[in-house]
């Protein structure tokens, strides 16, 4: 288990570089839904499969879908991958890779001591995430569905018919 | 061989002979199609090569096999490649959560059903790439419309089955085909019933939902570009689905294997060849409609009515449980 | 309400529709089997060309080239000769069915019926070259659709044994010289 644990970790990891730094849209957006993907195996991996399948569905199999729909219809050309391949300068690299060594001191100080939850072998099943949600986090799933009712308003507000003064 | 061994490689075996023979029969569906279609139009269809043209398939394989496999110099080769696997292999795993009989199953999955969703949702990879990598307007077009299509109908998919969930009370298939013992889903959840199949209809692309490949318009679709055996996965790909909506349906509102008399494996048989038969009497029926009209359909008829249907599914187990106690 | 109305009357046209073409399944086929049932051909079908012959047993073709020219594919080609009772007849006749589209010009155009189309249509070859039809594959042994025609019966032509003015329905030719009526 913990070697398909790392295998998975590393495509994640791999695929995650990919999206910056390939510089076809396209197929960063591809190395994307790589990337999504593994996380959900390593959803499966350490016993959440309820949240591995949600992440393929939602995120994998809805938002991308829409990404890749609106890159497609950009009809991107040669043109632009020159001009992203210009535009990823090394100095580009400097800011974001400081941010990110900084979290990567955390992360390692984090991970050196001891006190981590082990993987654990408990399946946690859609009841068990049923009665998080609707129990303990029952004020978050609200607020988010508020979110979700007004970007409902939006859409309709965009999308009504005109009509005639 | 210890017995743990034993039960593993029967089981691998299991998963392998069903997985074969769903692609066989997904390919021997393209001659099924034809004899029906041909039926229903007072013809005969292929009869020729076998017995009641039996050996169709083989003589279409061998034609496959020995078209030139051309990609476009234009295309975006790795892409180009990758979509008609991707289109097929989504389908044919998502068949491993199919139980046949109590005993044949390829994957016994507590999240059962969501598998089925996940890999639904990566079937729109296949044709939204094969569509983009083509670098054609027909097939770009083709593959736009099939996926607003896709998303739009798999919202409502997940949606219409939830009523069933709810009612026995668990996403393994296993479970949801034991609590239709004494009454079918297709009785309490006949509005899941009708949108599940709309929208089964419409996430493979079959007729009258198959405005991504409709020859008048676009050429032929997503995979207007593709020719031999690429053309072919798509091609079986799209029987695969049909195979699979089809065990989904008779599993999820027909009572899987459960039947009077005959053995389980005859009932389900009998049950899913219904509903192919189905699909293929609607490709032989019905127009296709308009994509505003498809989209409508879909957002405004079949969304409130499966939104409406879980909300009363809900309310009624509740107040069944609320009796009880 | 009488948007849900129509949603009913819509799923019920749809069901019906369904119920009709499967309702076609135990109908009579409209195909013919072809090979082991034969195709019967209308007797005006335009099928293979054929070269006749007059109720005598002599060639019709009198290679007037008429056919030749008014085939819009220019698929037939023939050399005229002259036998020794002065009877014309084609020294060669050839027809690429290749190139033939019968159209059925050839037969409208053909003074003494000798050409003429038939329902056979069972041509295919797998030989370009075997698909030009020469003489004697053309010519066949009866007189086709006109059983009564006899062109040197009734044309002014002299043969011999035949001379001017015998033909059917035909003055005897009028002698330019004398002044009688």
């Amino acid at each position: 288990m913990e070697i398909a644990f790392y295998i998975t970790a590393a495509i994640t990891l791999y695929s995650a570089v990919r999206v910056v730094t390939d510089t076809q849209p396209v197929h960063a957006l591809l190395y994307m839904v790589v990337s999504l993907l593994s996380i959900a195996m390593i959803f499966f991996i350490i016993g959440a499969p309820f949240a591995g399948a949600l992440e393929v569905i939602v995120y994998a199999g809805a938002i991308m879908v829409l990404f890749v729909f609106v890159i497609m219809l950009l009809n991107l050309g040669p043109g632009t991958v020159k001009q992203e391949r210009a535009w990823i300068e090394p100095r580009i690299w400097i800011g974001p890779a400081i941010l990110a060594g900084g979290l990567l001191i955390v992360l390692s100080f984090a991970l050196g001591h001891d006190n981590l939850h082990p993987i654990s072998a408990v399946t946690i099943d859609a009841k068990q995430v049923g009665i998080a949600l609707f129990g303990r986090y029952l004020l978050a799933v609200e607020l988010a569905s508020v979110l979700l009712l007004a970007a409902l308003v939006a859409a309709w507000h965009l999308g009504r018919p005109t009509y005639k003064r | 061989m210890s017995p743990e061994l034993t039960t593993i490689l029967v089981t691998v075996a299991q998963g392998i002979v069903i997985l074969l023979v769903a692609v066989l029969v997904a390919a021997y569906l393209s001659w099924v199609e034809r004899r029906l279609l041909a039926w229903w139009q007072d013809r005969y269809g292929p009869n020729r090569v076998g017995p009641f043209g039996t050996m169709q398939l083989v003589a279409d394989m061998l034609k496959m096999f020995f078209k030139e496999d051309w990609i476009p110099p234009f295309a975006d080769k790795l892409t180009f490649i990758l979509a008609p696997i991707v289109s097929m292999s989504a389908f044919m795993l998502a068949f491993a959560i199919i139980p046949i009989t109590p005993n044949w199953f390829v994957a016994d999955l507590n999240i059962g059903i969501l598998y089925f969703f996940m890999l639904a949702g990566l079937a729109v990879y296949g044709v939204l790439f094969a569509g983009w990598s083509s670098v054609s307007k027909y097939a770009l077009l083709g593959s736009l419309r099939s996926t607003a299509q896709s998303v739009s109908y798999e919202v409502f998919m997940g949606l219409s089955i939830m009523g069933v969930v709810a009612q026995a009370g668990s996403f393994n298939m296993i479970e949801i085909v034991n609590a239709q013992q004494n009454i079918w889903f297709i009785i309490p959840q006949f509005f899941g019933f009708i949108t599940f199949f709309a929208s089964g209809v419409a996430v493979t692309h079959r007729s009258p939902f198959d405005l991504p490949e409709s020859e008048a318009e676009l050429g032929a679709g997503y995979h207007t570009e593709y020719s031999g055996m690429k053309w072919g996965m798509f091609f079986v790909g799209e029987y695969v689905g049909i195979l699979l909506v089809s065990g989904l349906l008779v599993t999820l509102f027909l009572g899987g294997w459960h039947g009077p008399l005959l053995p389980p494996f005859v009932w389900f048989m009998l049950k899913i060849s219904f509903f192919i038969m189905l699909f293929i009497l609607l490709r032989a029926a019905l127009p296709r409609p308009r994509y505003d009209q498809l989209m409508s359909v879909g957002w405004k008829i079949c969304l409130p009515l499966t939104l409406i249907n879980l909300l009363l599914t809900g309310a009624i187990i509740l107040w069944q449980q609320g009796g009880g106690a | 309400m009488n948007y849900l109305w129509s949603l009913v009357t819509d799923f019920g046209t749809q069901l019906r529709s369904l119920w009709m073409v499967f309702s076609h399944g135990f109908r009579k086929r409209d195909t013919l089997q072809y090979p082991e049932q034969k195709v019967n051909a209308p007797p005006r079908y335009r099928g293979r060309i054929v070269l006749t012959r007059d109720p005598d047993g002599n060639e019709r073709c009198v290679a007037c080239n008429l056919c030749a020219v008014a085939c819009p594919v220019g698929c037939i080609s023939l050399q005229k000769a002259e036998s020794a009772d002065g009877r014309w007849y084609p020294e060669f006749f050839r027809i690429n069915f290749s190139r033939c589209i019968f159209c059925g010009m050839c037969e409208e155009a053909c003074p003494t019926t000798a050409i003429q189309l038939t329902p056979d249509f069972e041509l295919a070859d797998y030989k370009r070259t075997s698909l030009v039809y020469e003489k004697e594959h053309l010519l066949i042994s009866g007189p086709g659709k006109y059983p009564d025609y006899n062109f040197y019966h009734i044309a002014g032509m002299a043969i011999s044994g035949k001379p001017k003015g015998s033909g059917q329905n035909e003055a005897p030719p009028i002698d330019t010289k004398s002044l009688l009526p």
